[in-house]
């Protein structure tokens, strides 16, 4: 146990030391700060405000334009030719022309501008239009504005899980973005530090050390000192990233708290935008009920419990495959039936099991050891009745102990192996011998 | 006393047999040549003592004692394939190989230290093992093996890609490991590199052990009563007492190696010489181990 401890150690200490995992464990929050700031400070910039001339020929749509901070509707009067000219020399970013209308068939709109009209101002524009011109088809026909008001109706239907324990309200959307989530931290967990186990073995191999330190220590104690070691690494590099993140994203949210916030003044542009106002709120809220509603507990335990059993299943099989091979270049045939099973779960999870999770598919697949870290995952935030749960848990502390135990023997044989490309026929035969 | 008696060991592998029956002992305090040719199965032999893997049949005892994994810490085992980390610095190195040895982390600072500043590679501690030239890397190589002072040493293939100034500073230092009470085995296939330095051999060929030994004893049974002679005059033997297996002749100075026979000395065969020419030089041709190792392996080939 000391010398597992000693190697455990000399990996973690080494490997946290390395420029690559500081760098990578900074650059990664920043990388998010990136990702939220940047596209706030795009908005800001592009925050000069359009004015945009209407010349109205029609006579239908005075004042029907709501100005809005960002973009400012003058009215223009004169011939289409002249107002083209006068255009050029004036500070307008462009001008609406509305000849006279078949409201039947209202053709002939059209925007000019010196530049490119950006989307927005033609998407405000279209739905200005639309809405004046079906007003006025509306009082042509007899309709009331303000019945037309009453009919429209908002729905939103609330789901509620029935249980023993009683009622308790959920979001699918919730609960399957948390279980998505949290399988795929699992997922790059497992292969990226799964491919560092098998570096580090080819690494000791290729150095020439091994037989220096398995004269000192049993192979098996090597392995394991190896993959706990690397396990801590990324532990810490996940905590830190937890932590930087949510530093960075604080800090961010307060620097940025104005720019941020819903602008009050589009909800007073109209009712139905204070409506869809409300219902989003609505959402969000619904949303949070649910988060808390999820069994937060049961969740993040089973996560550890799935993101260590899962690393450590795979990790020994990376382990053995780094021992079986020279360099990396050898590693792709063995690599292959490994990731697999990694790669089809996480495609069959976001598919499948996301849309029935309590299906056939599901079940299986989240309580076979290779398949289930990543399955189970999707299903918990779900609800998975417990005997799954636990029968799941006990298959994949069985079949850690099973690839531990396979990878072992490959690895006791392969780290003393060189110059000699491995077949699986040789591996297999591998097993059976007797060290 | 032995340190190590090996007592009827066996390994096979898959498709091959690495060790059969294989018996021998070593004296505590000796310097042990462990010779063979490549593939004979020396290294297979220094693994199972190193506990690196298991003999299928046969044990070993250091000390009297059954081999058991307590004794790892009082081995030392410079491999054939060695390197260390390396992006690691040469004292952490050392530090961690020490403390896999089952050396307190304080102890083994304390050894460290001795050692570097007995080669002179202080400066050193702090580089990382890639800064160092293949030389220092051997060297450090070298404390790595001795420094939490093993009763048993084992080198396997010492000297291949040591310079002659480095070799000759491990022979040293071996030397003295062995004054100090160590035993060492040197196993390698380039037997005139340690005829000088060993006490003891053993020779294994074809995973059979087919010699072992005191150097002495082994060079006084495989001695052929031959003697080297040079000379001027004109050589001419004529009595069956004497056998001249070669002659060679060059401006006037001759030079003949000739066999004893029906039990007469060096001293007969001066006396009869002297008679008819001049004598320059006399000597007994000792087979070298190399000899004595390639006559037994030819014996085992055609036998």
């Amino acid at each position: 146990m000391h010398k597992i401890w000693l190697i455990f150690q000399r990996e973690y200490l080494v490997r946290v030391r390395k420029k690559s995992f500081i760098i990578m464990t900074l650059l990664a929050p920043l990388l998010l700060a990136a990702f939220l700031v940047v596209p706030v400070l795009l908005a800001s910039i592009s925050d000069k405000t359009e004015e945009i001339g209407v010349l109205d020929k029609s006579g239908m749509f005075r004042n029907k334009f709501n100005s809005t901070p960002d973009r400012k509707f003058v009215p223009l009067t004169g011939d289409l030719e002249e107002v083209k000219a006068d255009f050029l020399k004036s500070k307008l970013t462009g001008f609406l022309y509305i000849p006279q209308l078949n409201l039947d068939n209202p053709q002939g709109i059209r925007l000019y501008s010196k530049s490119n009209a950006s989307i927005d101002s033609k998407i405000a524009i279209e739905s200005s239009l639309r809405k004046e011109i079906e007003n006025i088809k509306f009082q042509r026909s007899g309709i009331n504005q303000q019945v037309l008001e009453n009919i429209k109706t908002d729905i939103s239907v609330g789901t509620t899980n029935l249980s023993d324990e009683g009622e308790k309200d959920n979001n699918a959307f919730v609960t399957s973005a948390a279980g998505y989530a949290s399988a795929f931290l699992i997922y790059i967990f497992i292969f990226m530090y799964g491919v560092q186990i098998m570096r580090g073995v080819i690494e000791e191999k290729t150095n020439r050390i091994v037989e220096v330190i398995i004269s000192s220590v049993k192979p098996f104690q090597l392995m394991m000192g190896k993959i706990l070691g690397i396990a801590a690494v990324g532990l810490t590099q996940f905590l830190l990233w937890i932590i930087l993140s949510s530093l960075v994203t604080s800090a961010i949210g307060s620097q940025f708290r104005e720019k941020l916030a819903p602008p009050t003044t589009i909800a007073a542009t109209g009712t139905s935008n204070a409506d869809m106002q409300n219902s989003k709120a609505k959402g969000i809220q619904e949303a949070f009920r649910a988060l808390e509603n999820l069994n937060l507990p049961l969740i993040l335990g089973c996560f550890i419990f799935y993101f260590l059993g899962g690393y450590l299943l795979y990790g020994a099989l990376f382990g053995a495959v780094g021992a079986a091979v020279d360099n990396e270049t050898d590693t792709q045939q063995f690599m292959l039936p490994i990731t697999i099973p990694l790669v089809m779960t996480f495609v069959v999870a976001q598919t499948v099991i996301i849309k029935n999770p309590d299906g056939p598919v599901a079940f299986w697949m989240s309580v076979i050891p290779f398949t289930s870290p990543i399955a189970m995952m999707i299903r918990i935030p779900f609800g998975v009745p417990t005997y799954q749960l636990l029968l799941s848990m006990v298959l994949l502390v069985l079949g850690f102990v099973g690839t531990t135990w396979l990878a072992a023997r490959i690895y006791r044989v392969g780290i003393l192996m060189y110059g000699k490309k491995v077949s699986y026929k040789e591996l297999s035969k591998w097993l059976f011998y007797k060290v | 006393m032995n340190i190590l008696n090996i007592v009827g060991v066996s390994k096979r592998y898959a498709n091959h047999v690495a060790l059969q029956d294989v018996n021998f002992e070593i004296p505590a305090g000796s310097i042990f040549g462990l010779l063979g040719p490549n593939g004979a199965g020396k290294t297979s032999l220094i693994r199972i003592i190193t506990q690196i893997t298991g003999a299928d049949t046969g044990e070993i005892y250091f000390r009297g004692e059954k081999l058991k994994p307590d004794h790892i810490k009082n081995i030392g085992y410079l491999p054939e394939e060695r390197g260390l980390y390396k992006k690691m610095k040469v004292g952490e190195q050392l530090l961690y190989l020490a403390q896999l040895k089952g050396l307190t982390k304080h102890d083994a600072s304390q050894k460290i230290k001795n050692w570097i500043q007995k080669l002179g590679i202080g400066s050193w501690m702090n580089k990382n093992i890639e800064e160092l030239s293949k030389g220092m890397q051997q060297k450090v190589q070298f404390v790595a093996t001795v420094m939490h002072e093993p009763e048993l040493i084992i080198l396997d293939e010492p000297f291949s890609g040591f310079d002659p100034i480095n070799a000759n500073i491990i022979k040293d230092e071996i030397l003295e490991l062995r004054e100090k009470g160590s035993t060492i085995i040197f196993s390698t296939h380039r037997m005139e590199s340690v005829e000088e330095l060993c006490d003891f051999i053993a020779l294994i060929d074809r995973s059979r052990k087919v010699l072992d030994g005191s150097v002495r004893d082994i060079k006084a049974i495989y001695k052929t009563e031959t003697y080297l002679v040079e000379g001027t005059g004109h050589l001419l033997v004529l009595s069956p007492d004497f056998e001249v297996l070669s002659q060679t002749e060059s401006h006037g100075l001759f030079r003949a190696s000739i066999k004893l026979h029906n039990n007469t000395t060096p001293n007969d065969l001066l006396r009869y010489l002297i008679q008819t020419v001049e004598i320059h030089a006399f000597r007994e041709m000792i087979p070298s181990i190399n000899d004595i190792f390639i006559q037994k392996v030819n014996e085992n080939t055609h036998a």
